[in-house]
């Protein structure tokens, strides 16, 4: 079980035998184990099913309006994937949803990476935030800076600003033992309330041109700024070459956590910190360490939105910004695995986009349907945190089937 | 974890200042509050004087919540004094401050801490139980949009309110059975909850309002007029028309005080909060405990929703709440998970909201960033720099029977 919101005086070991294993990360690694990919797609299939219901309940038709949101997705373009004209709907659809793929991709694994330690890390949406703010303000002053270094600046910056915000995070859990999802739900609202100061009108970043006009809107990115497009239109949110950052960035999320000492670090602590801490694994700078790292990711996410299609950012998308939140959904359901997350973005990158703006249906308004994204994401977060019960049970039932049959495994945890 | 975090607490007793240390410090800011009006200092604008001087009432409250009563009381005095006079004497030269400090600050303070109070005390009774509650946001959220959909429908705030009540709890059982039955990650269930409200109540008001806003004259939780409106004293500008839903908070505070610590039932839920298996010993139901506390503080949030619903805002727009029940689990932080500390927490939160309007007058730059100050503070109180926060013992741990 987590650890409650505060440091603790004592604990008592017969309730943490009672509860299962000790930390989140092992909760969710015993359970990964257990049960493999049946779990989380059931998980997903539930969600879907309720959503459904209530779909059903209000007078609409779920199926039409879930083949609508599919269509909105843009994978029916993947029954004709050799016509990658953007001017066809299905193409361009698709190439937005891999666009919000890529972002949900980075923030899934901010949060996957932190729970990896042993850390919940709720911030991914500060530190996509300011990742975001970072990006538009290199991308809008050095107008004369040539295009490959002024695209690496802003992205580099980005990355660091989130690193930072998260960071801060890891330093009062490491030196003081303030909670993680304390600080960094206080931290994205610090953030959310510097974005709408940056912005506003007579705000420090708001466009030059947008002070006349009364308009709380940032400039927009300079082109040497912008990356590049390599599918679609880039004033049409084309597909930008940050698709291939977001999909590096899962196999670098692997390489660090599975090939590298780093990992093997961070693991450890995210399994028993005591029992790291043991074996000579300093916790403390390890705490910071993957909090940082976890903030790059979500960084860098808001980097690459910024420089990628955005340009721009005014004070309202400061206030609706979710992507930060759906990223929790994402490291949950993918089980902090990196296959899980591209594929649980994927997932719900295809939800965003064909629930909202994608949808063209007779049998669900988009802005009705948008909320059923929320519910959804809700409904997969909640029955993802019970369902490591469920799995515990299955295991042990299993486990006892194998001792009958064969000798016994090593026993991993008391029933 | 727990060996590891228990180190870190050593330190942290010997590091940082007690209770008493706290308040004296409290008390040289409130002082100094007032000298950087004064020559040879002479600020010009009342916003430093202003900042200090919450600082000052911030660690008054936190020396007061932590054992250091009479010291952190003074304070919390000085604090206010200091910030008085600081204004006071800023004043002559500023005609601006007129607008900014008048009787209906206290009244706008009130209004904006009363949310934040429902939230505080409810998620108070979460977890003194032993259950975290992130999601009073969603909570409150809920009670927010049913209870002015339950005005509009049955034409009477007192229904609005009662279905706010329904709404809030029935969300807050879910989080209860998912906490406590199925033993799920408690902070896990409550980013959830968050999230279904969100998508619940956004769904719901494009169904049934086509997301547009409610109808106007919705029934509005009626003022409670105790001074004639002729009255134009101080005191009758700012309490005398305060909402029914602000006295209920400010009623909610000793009340809930007296049902925490002088009830069986308190001694109840903080035993489960405490040590449940001890609690499970004596025969204390534990998870009937759990289920009630939480329940309730779905309740009280949702409240807190419907007055700024049903009493405050009398329409709705979508995520109305925006963030005030994290600002309530702030306060009941804040507060050590005390009633009184969480009250002053929320007004003193509530007085950063108000003040953040009415410097618009000044720069609006500044008054946005104020918004940012319940935050910031918070982020303060829980890296211990003021003293050590204290939550219940068993909070976040799911209990089992055995």
């Amino acid at each position: 079980m987590s650890e409650p919101l505060a440091p603790q005086h004592g604990t008592e070991p017969d309730e943490i035998a009672a509860a299962a294993p000790a930390t989140v990360a092992s909760r969710f690694e015993l359970a990964q184990r257990a049960g493999g990919i049946a779990v989380p797609v059931a998980t997903a299939v539930l969600a879907f099913l309720i959503g459904g219901l209530l779909v059903l309940a209000t007078g609409h038709n779920p199926l039409q309006a879930y083949w609508d949101i599919i269509k909105g997705a843009g994978l029916d373009w993947l029954a004709h994937p050799t016509n990658t004209d953007v001017a066809n709907t299905a193409a361009y659809n698709f190439s937005q949803t891999l666009l919000q793929t890529s972002s949900l991709i980075l923030t899934g694994l901010a949060v996957a990476f932190a729970f990896r330690c042993g850390l919940f890390n709720i911030g991914g949406n500060g530190q996509y935030l300011v990742g975001l703010f970072c990006a538009n303000w290199v991308g809008v002053s050095f107008v004369n800076m040539s295009r490959p270094a002024h695209i690496v600046v802003g992205i580099a910056l980005a990355t660091a600003a989130g690193a930072f915000w998260a960071a801060i995070a890891g330093f009062l859990k490491a030196t003081v033992g303030a909670h993680e999802v304390i600080t960094t739900i206080m931290l994205n609202w610090i953030a959310y309330w510097i974005g709408n100061y940056l912005f506003q009108q007579g705000g420090p970043l708001q466009g030059a041109q947008n002070r006349p006009l009364d308009i709380p809107i940032s400039g927009n990115v300079v082109p040497s700024a912008r990356l590049p497009v390599f599918w679609g239109d880039a004033e049409l949110q084309g597909l930008h070459i940050g698709f291939f950052v977001a999909i590096a960035s899962l196999v670098l999320f692997w390489l660090i956590l599975n090939r590298t000492t780093l990992g093997y670090e961070v693991r450890a602590v995210g399994y028993n910190p005591a029992a790291a801490a043991y074996g000579g694994i300093k916790v403390r700078t390890n705490y910071v360490r993957a909090m940082a790292i976890s903030g790059a990711f979500a960084g860098l996410a808001g980097g690459l939105d910024m420089l990628g299609y955005q340009y721009k950012i005014g004070t309202s998308d400061v206030q609706v910004q979710a992507i930060g939140f759906l990223g929790i959904a994402v490291a949950l359901l993918g089980r902090n695995t990196a296959l899980g997350v591209g594929l649980a973005g994927f997932l719900f990158g295809g939800l965003l986009y064909g629930t909202t703006h994608g949808l063209q249906s007779g049998s669900i308004d988009p802005s009705l349907a948008g909320h059923l994204t929320e519910m959804i994401q809700g409904l997969v977060v909640l029955f993802v945190g019970a369902d490591v019960l469920i799995l515990y049970l299955w295991s042990v039932r299993r486990k006892l089937r194998r001792q009958r049959a064969a000798a016994p495994p090593a026993a991993e945890s008391p029933a | 974890m727990s060996s590891y975090v228990g180190s870190g607490d050593r330190i942290l007793r010997s590091r940082f200042l007690d209770a008493k240390a706290v308040g004296i410090a409290g008390i040289a800011l409130g002082v100094f509050a007032f000298l950087l009006a004064i020559p040879p200092i002479v600020v010009r604008s009342p916003v430093w004087p202003v900042v200090v001087g919450m600082f000052a009432i911030l660690f008054g409250i936190a020396a007061a919540a932590r054992g250091g009563r009479r010291v952190g009381g003074i304070a919390i005095g000085v604090g206010i004094a200091g910030m008085a006079l600081a204004v006071l004497a800023t004043r002559s030269s500023t005609g601006n401050l007129d607008q900014v400090f008048t009787a209906s600050l206290i009244a706008s303070m009130l209004v904006f801490a009363t949310p934040l109070t429902f939230g505080a005390v409810g998620g108070m009774f979460s977890e003194r139980s032993g259950v975290v509650n992130i999601g009073l946001e969603g909570m409150m959220l809920m009670g927010a949009f049913w209870g002015i959909w339950g005005a509009d429908k049955t034409g009477s705030w007192v229904w609005g309110v009662a279905i706010a009540m329904a709404a809030g709890g029935l969300l807050a059982l879910i989080h209860a059975y998912f906490a406590i039955h199925l033993r799920a990650d408690q902070i896990v269930g409550g980013v959830a909850v968050n999230f279904l409200a969100l998508g619940i109540t956004g769904y719901f008001f494009v169904q049934l309002y086509h997301g547009q806003n409610v109808p106007t004259g919705v029934s509005q939780i009626p003022n409670v007029n105790l001074a004639k409106d002729s009255d134009h004293s101080f005191l009758a500008q700012s309490i005398g028309h305060l909402n029914l839903m602000i006295w209920a908070a400010i009623i909610l505070v000793p009340l809930s005080y007296i049902v925490m610590f002088k009830t069986p039932v308190g001694l109840r839920i903080r035993a489960c909060g405490e040590h449940p298996r001890a609690a499970d010993t004596v025969g204390i139901n534990v998870y009937l405990t759990r289920y009630g506390a939480v329940v309730l503080s779905g309740i009280l949030a949702a409240m807190g929703g419907a007055y700024l619903t049903v009493g405050y805002l009398n329409t709705y727009n979508e995520n109305v709440t925006a963030g005030r029940g994290f600002i309530a689990l702030a306060a009941l932080i804040f507060g050590n998970w005390r009633p009184f500390g969480a009250f002053g927490a929320a007004l003193l939160f509530g007085f950063s909201t108000a003040l953040a309007f009415r410097l618009n007058v000044y720069s609006s730059n500044a008054a946005t960033l104020f918004q940012a100050l319940p935050y910031v503070l918070t982020l303060i109180a829980v890296a211990g720099v003021i003293g050590r926060t204290v939550p219940p013992a068993a909070v976040g741990r799911p209990y089992k029977k055995q």
